[in-house]
């Protein structure tokens, strides 16, 4: 297949070089289709002005006031999620008791899309950011839970075995076995986690009102102010990069560690 | 002097550019004629599976050409068929055994009765009862007969294996050594067999082709005159076998040792051995 | 071994009807404006789904979900081959498809309502253009990762064109594209919900939000609990399909473990 072969010139440009070209056309395409009209030119600024904007912005206390509302309900809502869902994931997927009595929960609950309690949070926490918060330990708590638990169920049959034959007692097979087993697990299921807590809050704002990137997008779109639209919607691209960056760097850190293991096996 | 079913003149294959290219193969020259077994050995690292890559199409080389019934190769002809050395990964785990035989005969206009190619060539090498399996519902062995069977209900001129034996266990290896000379008996074929096993060269073989280390060339060629049918301990116990089979691996030996002694010269892809 | 299975179902079956009585007799009481009692939530909800508000609720917002979804799934994969078959337009286009990944989508909503007004295309043109990103994507990862013997397989025996794709490529990517649809379906509910919420007049989102502005408590749950029933159907319809159509891919994997 054709596709799979890579002639010459490809090997040559290096990957990072190839990256800025392709900013750099998006944006050059961008400002083109503006300009010629190709865009309704009411709706859609030039990338140029956008960017303009977006460095105006930088200046402006009030967005810095957003992106820290954002944050501070982002990060309150995960550091809960994280001491509540890790904690119950690695029991529910270590003890078979705990499992049988909460799965069926957890079950129930997990499909349930969390921006269905909006207007719950809204009747018992008001507009605020507690709601949002609320909204986001439910929105991303069932699937870390999930996923918790089975790191602690996925223990390799050898290495529990090898535990057995050392006599290690539960703590100790907790500590050195499981808990490092599940690791990669707890990994994966945080950068998802973080993902679905900046969507949730971004999408607590929206709906309710409170203070925050995704309430300022919603005022700037009321008031047409379409420059300061686009700028906000390019900074929460930017966070959501941050974020994801943060979480897979980690993920990939801990996997680095167990999927050295993988590969023996699989070979 | 009739045209040689498979001519393979001067293929070279390097890798790479400028000072960290790699010559791979400098330039190999033999010819298959039809219905012939010919197999190719040599020591580790040689190139084997590059040359193989060359000369069925999947790979360009960078010197030399590859002819099959006199038309130069590009890319893989109709008349040749590929057994690979990984059955999992060269069989579709989403086919049963039965499709993965079939796929390649759809676009196959000159195949009269498809269906009956495909039964043919799985009772041919014992499979008919695990048609409707799927690949990995079965052992290693009988995946690597189903590719088998693959190439067979293809009705190449050629079958081109590149280490087909290297990934199983040596009772399956010897099975499965004999099933191919059965089926090649049977069906007439003309085979290119590349290996690393001394004693699988000569074995199965009617001419043996040892490689040198790289950039490899044609180092020696050794014709086996061994009785037919080959068996697997009759014809291991003839004199005649072991002699083969020390000279090929004296050859091979040979050429591992001026490698280690002009380690240099190999990377650099000046003079061959 | 039934005694134990006995201690099992005891156990699920068990903790879970403890916890559901305990609130059913905890809702009767009077705890706030939020919460009613159990009885009166289902009363609300056979009124208004069975079958009143059927036609003019649950129908657009499962037409927009369908409409959506498809488009993007659709989308994502023809551009996602694309993109996977060649390095450098992956690379090119790798930091735009990132930065489309990563955003969180609701973002976009305004600006969807600045484009399209309130009305169906709106959602459907919100979902469809966030939710292809996810299987974009792993589409292309998906084609970067198939082994190279599969690929020389499919060379030798000159397997081309509608063949190929259908009886090679895409089973052999089809784990992938449902991981990310996994995703897309996940974003798409979202989306769909906060966007009735926000800008619409009709659709499960919308009621559940007029409820709560009208204090119907008891319908603003009967629209919660369909919307956890829709969740847990699409849920449950996707495993389906998706068993169905990568059932060599699980079974293979398990094997292997």
């Amino acid at each position: 297949m054709s596709t799979m072969r890579s002639g010459p010139l490809d090997r040559r440009i290096a990957a990072p070089a190839l990256g800025a070209l392709g900013v750099l056309l998006a944006l050059a395409a961008w400002e083109l289709a503006a300009w010629t009209g190709l865009l309704p030119a009411n709706q859609v600024p030039p990338a140029g002005a956008v960017l303009a904007e977006l460095a105006r912005q930088l200046d402006e206390p009030a967005f810095w006031h957003a992106i820290g509302a954002t944050m501070s309900q982002w990060a309150v809502g995960m550091g809960l999620t994280i001491a509540i869902a890790v904690p119950l994931g690695l029991l529910m997927g270590a003890v078979e008791a705990c499992w049988r009595a909460l799965r069926p929960i957890v079950e129930f609950f997990r499909p349930v899309p969390g921006v269905a309690l909006i207007p719950l949070a809204i009747l018992i926490w008001g507009l605020s950011a507690t709601s949002v918060v609320f909204l986001i330990v439910f929105g991303s708590g069932w699937n870390l839970i999930v996923q918790s638990m089975y790191g602690a169920h996925d223990v390799d049959q050898g290495a529990r075995d090898t535990a057995r034959a050392f006599r290690l007692t539960r703590m100790q097979r907790a500590r050195w076995v499981v808990l490092p087993s599940a690791l990669p697990y707890v990994a994966t299921g945080l950068r998802i986690a973080a993902a679905t807590a900046l969507i949730i809050a971004v999408s607590g704002e929206l709906v309710i009102g409170v203070s925050g990137l995704g309430h300022g997008i919603a005022i700037a779109q009321t008031a047409g102010q379409t420059d300061a639209m686009y700028a906000l919607i390019l900074a929460s691209g930017a966070l959501g990069i941050a974020v994801h960056v943060l979480f897979s760097r980690i993920e990939r850190h801990v996997l680095r560690w167990h999927e050295s293991q993988r590969q023996g096996r699989a070979s | 002097m009739s045209a040689s079913l498979l001519e393979v003149a001067g293929v070279s294959k390097t890798y790479g550019e400028g000072g960290s290219a790699v010559r791979a193969i400098a330039g190999i020259d033999f010819t298959v004629e039809e219905g012939e077994f010919v197999s190719v050995v040599g020591p580790s690292g040689c190139g084997k599976t590059t040359l193989l890559k060359c000369i069925s199409g999947l790979l360009a080389p960078s010197g030399g050409v590859s002819r099959l019934r006199r038309a130069p190769v590009t890319e893989p002809p109709a008349e040749m068929a590929l057994v690979f050395q990984d059955y999992a990964r060269s069989l579709f785990p989403w086919l049963t055994v039965e499709r993965n035989v079939a796929l390649p005969l759809r676009g196959r206009e000159d195949v009269p009765d498809r269906p009956a190619a495909v039964r043919q060539a799985l009772e041919a090498v014992g499979l008919a009862r695990f048609a409707r399996h799927y690949p990995w519902q079965i052992s290693g062995g009988m995946q690597q007969r189903v590719a088998i069977a693959r190439a067979l209900a293809y009705q190449p001129r050629i079958l081109l294996m590149d280490e087909p034996f290297a990934s199983v266990d040596a009772q399956t290896r010897a099975d499965l050594e004999d099933l191919v000379l059965r089926v090649r008996e049977r069906f007439g074929m003309t085979v290119l067999l590349v290996t690393h096993d001394i004693d699988e060269s000569v074995y199965m073989a009617d001419r043996v082709v040892v490689l040198s280390r790289p950039p490899s060339v044609v180092q020696e060629t050794h014709a086996i005159d061994l009785p037919s049918p080959r068996d697997q301990v009759a014809t291991k116990e003839l004199p005649e076998f072991a002699h083969l089979r020390a000279r090929i691996y004296l050859a091979i030996k040979g050429a591992q040792a001026a490698g280690e002694r002009r380690p240099a010269l190999a990377s650099q892809g000046g003079e061959t051995a | 071994m039934t005694r134990a299975r006995w201690r099992h179902l005891a156990l699920e079956l068990g903790v879970s009807g403890a916890l559901l009585a305990a609130v059913w007799v905890y809702l009767s009481g009077d705890h706030g404006p939020a919460w009613t009692s159990v009885p009166s939530m289902l009363d609300a909800f056979r009124r208004a789904w069975l079958f009143d508000r059927f036609a003019s609720d649950v129908v657009p917002s499962l037409v927009r979900l369908t409409l959506g979804f498809g488009v993007a799934v659709l989308a994502g994969v023809l551009a996602g081959v694309a993109i996977g078959s060649s390095r450098v337009v992956r690379l090119l286009t790798q930091p735009l498809v990132s930065f489309m990944r990563s955003l969180p989508a609701v973002s976009l909503l305004p600006l969807s309502l600045a484009l399209f007004g309130i009305g169906t295309w709106q959602k459907v043109a919100l979902i469809a253009f966030v939710c292809c990103w996810p299987v974009m994507l792993n589409t292309a990862d998906g084609i970067a990762e198939l082994h190279p013997t599969l690929l020389a397989s499919v060379r030798a025996y000159r397997v081309r064109g509608l063949d190929r794709m259908r009886l090679v490529l895409l089973p052999a990517l089809a784990p992938r594209i449902f991981a990310g649809m996994r995703t897309s379906l996940s974003l798409a509910v979202l989306l769909l919900v906060t966007s009735e919420m926000v800008a619409a007049s009709s659709g499960i989102g919308f009621f559940v939000w007029q409820s709560q502005l009208r204090f119907s408590i008891a319908d603003m749950w009967a629209g919660i609990i369909l919307l956890g029933l829709l969740g847990y159907a699409l849920n449950l319809g996707f495993g389906a399909v998706e068993r169905r159509v990568c059932d060599w891919h699980l079974q293979l994997r398990g094997r292997k473990r």
